[in-house]
């Protein structure tokens, strides 16, 4: 496979510094049943997720089952972030003094440009034209790359698979594992054919091993730590007690960028706080062992404000906001916000696993995405309204959560938001027509009998073969691929009335 | 007439019971067919009157009775599945017992229908769905649970794989009784179904509103069927296995769908 780097369509007054995203915005991307159909017909994708999730579903399930009681752990879990919501107000104020009181500074952002604009102001005030960025959800989620970017600041994934990504001109396809899509032969060339345009080239004689391929990204990211002033960072706990932010990761990359540079500029979401130190121990176990499959992870960093020894002087932190308060005024909502990003969910999903990240329009991907996204950005577009559709509310999800979401709930209930909000149109969907007519029928048992007195009807002059094959539309959408059974030529009411109740059918 | 006489006229006895010393003695059973079993299996209800019938219980079907409502509700029309929710509540309050074939829809019906009433506000609804939706219980919950066996003196002499549908096994929570049940089924082979606990893609309207995602993961289900050398595919959903033998009839894989009613109600005389 050949790739093609997307080039900017516009003419552009200053030369790019980061490779190039895909044009295509989520926002403006089609309902999932779209996405999912190109994203299915994606061979090499479908056997690179099937390997990857298949592999990480085993490590998971061998490191969880080893827990003595984790169930109650979930519990707890689930415990100390429904006691986070409900006062979040207080603990995000108690978090602020600490933080401060530690020597950094914290800033408070509502939406994505509103971050994004106090993390562009804070670079630019070092005078730095880069930054390093250990792996983060928040600023994926506000695009902050790009927004740098146009401000004429280069910003550096330094998470291999984020770099995979990012030098791919690609889009994360999961939370934990962004190039998940990608195996190491696609790898290999995307390294041999980018490196060497932002920074230290691979060397021409690379192979597709792991060991060889981090090797190449070693020696390409080293040179961007030791230069980098400033460090962008997200976290996956905020300690509401100390004013601790608190960075899990497996590489080492995660610790270099936050002790080498001067400046650390963390973006996080203002559902990460913990109420205290000691709450850590819960979210250390069930973190590395629901999302690696890893009883520990390689690398914990935590710090608290910043200092004048090692390690960076001037610590910020951006909260943000960017519909939470939204999903947080939802009585059945509000659990997404539990979500510590695990990607248990992702992994375990037998949607995802086929269709991989992209067709969910949506940083957030999988099951939680299918949840959290609505939410967050309003169901105001068709990929959002499909969202909660994108699942056979198999359960899987609900069932591997570290923290106890109870996904499938929340998709039904979010369905009907949909629905909710599509009935205040003025011209009703054929779907809300054949709902009301299905309603009307199932509440009179007498309806229900003159519908299957149709269908035997239909049976008796049906072929004799026992299945219908492919069917005009709208049962296409069925029989395209499956046959259906031949309605009985007597329903089971009618066999029960004739038998028991000696009555005529 | 004597006060004595006049009691013992009018109570049964032991003898007069027809399915005296058998477990189901004494059980009076409300039949909830659901509605797709009612329109298009007619075969697996029937199967449950004649198990259970053989067993010694009673067998009543409630003609008022329609469907669970599930199809709206899993589609987001709450409103819809109101009147579902109100019908099931009224048609089978008289019943100790209430039982279905379909994990999917007992699933529904407990976990949903309390949801539905709370909507209304209307207390008394509540409680009436709340009494009767606790006794409804999936067919093989009330052969174990409350029957008391796994043994139902059924005979079905050929290779079968059981795929332990999603609802079932997360919302109704059947657990092992299914297995436990086939297990003991005079002439059977039951074969481990690879990857058993991933969904078959069916998922109600899941599978005519995103028909392609439903149809690769319908088509990984047969595959591994069709590993395991079956003749027949088990669940206690005839929803999914109508999708699951709607793939392998496409794919002339010569594989059956069958009901676990339908293998228990079996016998040496009369199987499929
Ligand atoms: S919803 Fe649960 S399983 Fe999914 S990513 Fe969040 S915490 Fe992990």
């Amino acid at each position: 496979m050949t790739r093609v780097p997307k080039q900017p369509t516009v003419a552009v007054a200053r030369k790019r510094r980061t490779p190039a995203p895909p044009e295509e915005t989520f926002l403006g991307m089609p309902a999932f049943r779209h996405g999912a159909k190109n994203a299915l017909a994606n061979t090499q994708q479908r056997r690179n997720l099937r390997h990857a999730t298949g592999t990480i579903r085993a490590k998971r399930a061998a490191v969880v089952g080893e827990v003595a009681d984790w169930e109650g752990l979930r519990r707890a879990g689930e415990d100390v972030k429904n006691d986070v919501l409900a006062h979040l107000d207080s603990y995000l104020v108690q978090f602020e003094e600490q933080f401060t009181k530690a020597g950094g500074t914290v800033h408070w952002a509502s939406d994505a440009d509103e971050a994004n604009r106090i993390v562009t102001d804070l670079v630019r005030a070092t005078g730095a034209d880069e930054v390093v960025k250990v792996k983060s959800m928040a600023t994926q989620e506000i695009d902050l790359n790009e927004a740098l970017e146009d401000a004429g600041i280069a910003a550096w994934e330094t998470d291999l698979a984020e770099l995979i990504v990012q030098l791919g001109h690609d889009r994360p396809s999961h939370i934990l594992v962004p190039a998940i899509h990608r195996n190491r032969s696609e790898v290999r060339e995307i390294f041999l054919e980018e490196m060497g345009r932002y920074g230290t080239a691979a060397p021409g004689d690379i192979s597709d091993s792991p060991p060889e391929l981090a090797g190449a990204a070693r020696i390409h990211l080293r040179e961007k730590f030791l230069r980098a002033k400033v460090a962008i960072s997200g976290a996956n706990f905020a300690v509401a007690e100390t004013g601790t932010l608190v960075v899990v990761e497996s590489e080492g990359n995660g610790r270099m960028c936050l002790t080498l540079p001067e400046t650390l500029i963390s973006v996080v979401g203002i559902e990460k706080i913990l109420p205290s130190v000691a709450d850590l121990e819960i979210f250390l176990q069930l973190l590395p062992r629901s999302s690696t499959g890893e009883r520990m992870n390689p690398y914990t960093s935590m710090w608290t404000g910043g200092g004048s020894g090692d390690g960076p002087h001037d610590v910020h932190v951006v909260l943000i906001d960017n519909g939470r308060t939204n999903a947080l005024g939802r009585l059945h909502g509000r659990s997404a916000l539990r979500c510590i990003r695990c990607s248990a969910c992702l992994n375990i999903c037998p949607v995802y696993e086929r269709v991989g990240g992209h067709a969910y329009g949506s940083v957030y991907p999988g099951p939680i995405g299918a949840v959290l996204t609505p939410q967050l950005r309003g169901i105001t577009s068709d990929i959002d309204a499909s969202l909660p559709y994108a699942s056979s509310l198999c359960g899987a999800c609900f069932e591997v959560c570290p923290v106890r979401i109870d996904i499938p709930e929340l998709l039904v209930q979010l369905r009907h938001e949909v629905v909710e909000k599509k009935s205040h149109a003025r011209v009703p969907s054929a779907n809300q027509a054949i709902f009301a007519g299905a309603s009307w029928m199932m509440a009179d048992a007498r309806r229900l009998t003159a519908a299957q007195k149709l269908a035997s009807a239909a049976s008796r002059i049906l072929p004799k073969s026992g299945h219908l094959g492919p069917l005009p539309w709208p049962m296409s959408k069925w029989s395209n691929a499956r046959d259906l059974p031949n309605p009985p030529a007597e329903s089971f009411r009618d066999w029960w009335k004739r038998e028991h109740e000696g009555g005529r059918p | 007439m004597t006060g004595e006489n006049l009691e013992a006229s009018v109570r049964p006895t032991a003898i007069t019971d027809p399915g005296a010393g058998r477990p189901g003695a004494g059980k009076t059973v409300a039949l909830f067919a659901t509605c797709i079993n009612d329109t298009m299996f007619p075969q697996t209800p029937k199967a449950v009157v004649s198990l259970l019938e053989r067993l010694g219980c009673r067998v009543e079907f409630p003609l008022g009775q329609t469907c669970c409502g599930q199809m709206f509700t899993n589609t987001g029309f709450f409103d819809e599945a109101l009147p579902t929710v109100r019908r099931y509540a009224e048609v089978f309050a008289p019943y100790d017992y209430i039982v279905a074939p379909s994990g999917s829809c007992v699933g529904s019906v407990r976990d949903q229908h309390p949801m539905l009433a709370e909507r209304t506000g209307d207390r008394s609804l509540v409680e009436r769905v709340r009494a009767v939706t606790a006794r409804t219980l999936d067919l093989s919950e009330f052969l174990v649970d409350v029957l008391g066996v796994t043994d139902v003196g059924a005979y079905f002499p050929h290779r079968v794989t059981y795929h332990p549908t999603c609802h079932s096994v997360r919302v109704a929570k059947v657990g092992d009784r299914p297995y436990r049940l086939l297990q003991e089924v005079r002439g059977i082979t039951v074969v481990p179904l690879p990857a058993a606990d991933q969904c078959c893609g069916f998922g109600g309207t899941f599978s005519v509103k995103n028909p392609d995602v439903s149809v690769a993961m319908g088509a990984d289900k047969a595959h591994h069927v069709m590993e395991t050398g079956a003749e027949f595919v088990v669940t206690g959903d005839n929803s999914c296995l109508m999708h699951i033998g709607g793939v392998l009839s496409r794919l002339n894989s010569g594989i059956r769908p069958i009901h676990l009613a339908e293998i228990l109600a079996s016998t040496e005389g009369a199987h499929p």
